[in-house]
């Protein structure tokens, strides 16, 4: 007990005093600030038809955050992410724009070849900095920039709409290989699905299995972790392989479950904000999921502030930004607080997480 | 009236490390700390030094009672504190790394540090030069450097928590010698060793340390069977190596090349026997970690084979020097062994050998439990690598061995370990020799090598000078070789 009031301390603590900054935004540019905040609740998922919209963000924000947890796990900061879930809709699209065939069938195939693609777009970061140091941060940036250059080139060249070129997309796909959904539902069961099956998996994997274990040695000390016999480079890339392949998917669900064609900015910065989100989860897979969600509404509920306030929706982006903030703050003012009870010992240093 | 401790008491969770310890040391006074691994020496100095704080207890020094919250609070009342490996910042001078801690204002006074420096060298016999790099130094001379600062800031109190771990014999001498001149100057010097002649040679008094509490204060001169009876109560040590038959060949290097960022081990040729124990000895650096390294499979040689039984292993990945039972014990625990932030239970289930797709947590637990009764760890199952004290966490790394080891690669198998643990981990290790086990281990402890070697290997710059019999040679010759002197004057 006292030991999960010790673990929410910290969200708890950034959370309010994320809001209590975003009240003193608000006010400061003259919007009242409980009606903004009911605005972003209304519009996300305080009222019934917002949901499905919420969950179209949530769906890939998980994704990416639960392979991250991997990653992460590993000691990485696989931040090449966003270029991965890229990859992920291109393989898809790929998929649906050639094959043709029973649904069921091509939607499969697009899942498979878009995680894929996702893990061919990981292993690259992975590859150069197992095999030559290369810091998987500074290669994954570069990839991004090279993925959504694919992208772009895609949708105003080889698979450009017919007759135009232009870089609202490629022609919408056939319906029968969108992602199914409930009777007049906007969004599909299978996304959700596949998302919470994630989460589950990875937060099991990382727990529960002997390769999270091992995992987990890599990611805290690679070099004990080799003289115990465990194949560092290969773990290392196996992290990133798994990372990429849920990127991958949660391009697919952007791709076959959203958009339903290719569009440039197919990737909608989830993978950017995945990162804020396990940062925040605190690398907990289970956590990602809520937090995630959180997210998600702060999103979506926030293009509601322009159209009804008039302010810039941005401010959802400001809000998480401040969040994170104070996580990170918050986070090394609490560690430094449990440093300094240890040294008069009214708590055990002991254990602890895990 | 000089330092004085009353009833300190500091806990971590459940362990007592400190519990109601109370001393009085005197001005001018050497004075000794004892105890096995895990009794809370270190915690005691820590608490003296400000580097934690004590639940209770209060801290006086001549008749002043201190409030120490911070290393800082300790050395404005005068009490510093060296450190096994001090750190220094090796870019920069000798003169430099005194200045950056230097007292008092913003402006740095060149002049008066460059004085104070040079006074204290000629004083005590310093032996480095003001503007030398602090990256040529050796530890024994960061060690003098690092008391020279602590001088300069006022300490009347110096503490020195297992200082001669990790430097030479010479080296050694040299600080005693500097110890014993701050004595006589008044200063007050808390020694914490495992060595018992170490305390033996040096202090004027000795206070013996177990399971947090004071056990007695012994004066000089001090007898070695009485300083063991009050840390263990009644020790047989062992007499050391039980003659055993040798079995065949297990390790054999023929004409092997291998470097190592400054180091070169050339054309070194050697045979290890089944239940054989190679003592490797030599100035830290000399190649012993070079050819361990070549041996286990981490460094690749340029030249010559390396086989284990009738394996060539020349090349191959350190995995398959794993496969054919090779273990590699390096010196730093918590970088090259434990896992820090990992547990004890996730350690031995790391090494466990165990295959199974899903990890019974459960069950490792009752395991880890056993084994740490079994290895007699000072921590719990859910104590984490970084949390035990040297001593355990060298206890662990052992526990963690596999079964099944044709040959055994260590370095400095007990440093920093009380004679008791030392003994049981020999003990350990020559019942591996006796089913087989072929042991190679390189230590800076002419009495460890003496003991339980069969034969010794010296190095000397990259070199084995020569293999002697452990049976037959003498510290002294030892001495002489690990010094490059081929033979005794
Ligand atoms: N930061 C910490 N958190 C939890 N337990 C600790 C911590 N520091 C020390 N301990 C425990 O306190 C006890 C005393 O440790 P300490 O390091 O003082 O022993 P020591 O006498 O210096 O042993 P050694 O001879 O092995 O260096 C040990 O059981 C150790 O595990
Ligand atoms: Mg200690």
């Amino acid at each position: 007990m006292n030991d999960l009031v010790r673990r929410l301390r910290v969200p708890v603590v950034s959370v309010v005093l994320a809001l209590a900054a975003t009240w003193l935004l608000l006010v400061v540019v003259d919007a009242p600030p409980l009606d903004a905040l009911w605005q972003i609740w209304n519009g996300s998922l305080g009222r019934l038809s917002k949901i499905p919209d919420t969950l179209i963000a949530w769906v890939p924000l998980t994704l990416a955050a639960a392979g991250l947890i991997v990653t992460f796990q590993a000691g990485m900061w696989n931040i090449g992410v966003e270029g991965q879930i890229v990859m992920g809709a291109i393989g898809a699209a790929f998929v649906v724009r050639e094959l043709s065939g029973p649904p069921a069938v091509v939607i499969v195939a697009a899942f498979v070849v878009g995680a894929l693609f996702g893990i061919f777009w990981a292993l690259i970061p992975g590859y150069l900095r197992t095999r030559f140091g290369v810091h998987e941060i500074f290669s994954g940036v570069a990839l991004v920039f090279v993925a959504s250059a694919i992208a772009v080139y895609l949708i105003i060249g080889p698979w450009s709409r017919t007759g135009v070129a232009s870089t609202s997309g490629t022609d919408l796909f056939e319906e029968r290989y969108w992602l199914p959904t409930v009777g007049a539902d906007e969004y599909s069961w299978l996304a959700i699905l596949v998302a919470v099956a994630a989460v589950v998996a990875i937060a099991v994997l990382m727990r529960g299995t002997r390769y999270g274990l091992r995992l987990k040695a890599v990611g805290k000390n690679h070099h004990s972790a080799f003289l115990m016999g465990i194949p560092t480079n290969a773990y290392m890339l196996s992290a990133f392989a798994m990372c990429g392949a849920l990127a991958g998917i949660a391009g697919t669900v952007q791709a076959l479950g959203f958009h339903h064609k290719l569009v440039p900015s197919i990737s909608g910065n989830y993978g950017f904000l995945a990162i804020l989100v396990v940062l925040l989860a605190g690398f907990r897979a289970l956590w990602t999921a809520p937090i995630a969600l959180f997210f998600a509404a702060m999103l979506v509920g926030s293009t509601q502030l322009s159209l009804r306030l008039g302010i810039d929706s941005s401010l959802a982006g400001v809000i998480q930004g401040m969040l994170v903030l104070f996580i990170l703050v918050v986070g090394a003012w609490q560690a430094q607080r449990t440093r300094r009870l240890a040294r008069r010992a009214e708590t055990a240093t002991t254990a602890g997480g895990g | 009236m000089a330092l004085e401790l009353r009833s300190i008491h500091k806990h971590f969770g459940a362990v007592r490390a400190n519990d109601g310890v109370t001393l009085e040391v005197q001005e001018g006074e050497l004075h000794g700390v004892l105890g096995e691994n895990g009794a809370g020496k270190s915690t005691l100095m820590k608490v003296i030094s400000g580097f934690i704080e004590a639940d209770s207890g209060e801290v006086h020094l001549h008749g002043e009672r201190l409030a120490l919250q911070s290393p800082d609070d300790a050395i404005k009342a005068g009490i510093g504190m060296l450190h096994q490996d001090p750190l220094v910042f090796l870019p920069l001078t000798v003169l430099d790394n005194f200045l950056l801690g230097s007292p008092g204002s913003f402006r740095l006074n060149r002049r008066a540090g460059e004085q104070a420096l040079r006074e204290a060298a000629d004083r005590y016999g310093f032996s480095f030069d003001p503007g030398a790099l602090a990256q040529t130094l050796t530890v024994g001379e960061r060690q003098q450097l690092e008391i020279a600062r602590l001088l300069w800031l006022g300490a009347r109190v110096l503490i020195l928590d297992e200082p001669t771990t990790g430097i030479s014999a010479a080296q050694r001498e040299k600080l005693f010698e500097i110890l014993n001149r701050l004595a006589e100057d008044g200063m007050i010097v808390l020694f914490v060793s495992h060595k018992l002649e170490e305390i033996e040679q040096l202090c004027h008094r000795a206070t013996v340390m177990q399971r947090g509490k004071v056990v007695g204060h012994v004066d000089a001169p001090f007898s070695s069977d009485q300083l063991v009876e009050m840390m263990f109560g009644d020790v047989v040590v062992s007499e050391g190596r039980p003659d055993a038959a040798l079995g065949s060949t297990v390790l054999e290097l023929d004409a092997v090349t291998v470097s190592e960022r400054l180091t070169t081990v050339e054309e070194l040729s050697l045979h290890v026997a089944a239940g054989e124990v190679l003592g490797l000895a030599g100035l830290e650096g000399s190649g012993q970690r070079t050819f361990l390294q070549a041996c286990a499979g981490l460094l690749k040689p340029k030249a010559g084979t390396i086989r284990l039984g009738d394996v060539d292993l020349t090349g191959r990945r350190y995995r398959n020097f794993l496969d054919a039972g090779v273990h590699y014990l390096p010196a730093g625990r918590l970088e090259e062994g434990l896992v820090a932030g990992m547990s004890i239970a996730e350690h031995f289930e790391l090494t466990s050998g165990n295959a199974s797709f899903f990890v019974d947590w459960n069950g490792a637990e009752a395991a880890a439990t056993r084994d740490i009764e079994h290895h007699f760890i000072k921590g719990t199952k859910e104590s984490v690598a970084e949390s035990l004290s040297g001593g355990n966490q060298q206890r662990l790394l052992l526990a963690m061995m596999p079964d099944d080891v044709r040959l055994l690669l260590m370095e400095h198998p007990t440093r920093g370990l009380d004679i008791e643990s030392a003994d049981w981990v020999w003990t350990q290790l020559l019942a591996r020799r006796e089913s087989g086990t072929a042991i190679v281990f390189a230590s800076a402890d002419l009495d460890e090598l003496l003991r339980y070697s069969d034969r010794i290997a010296v190095f000397f710059s990259g070199n084995v000078l020569r293999i002697v019999d452990a049976g037959t040679t003498t510290p002294d010759e030892l001495g002489f070789l690990i010094g490059g002197k081929e033979s005794v004057p």
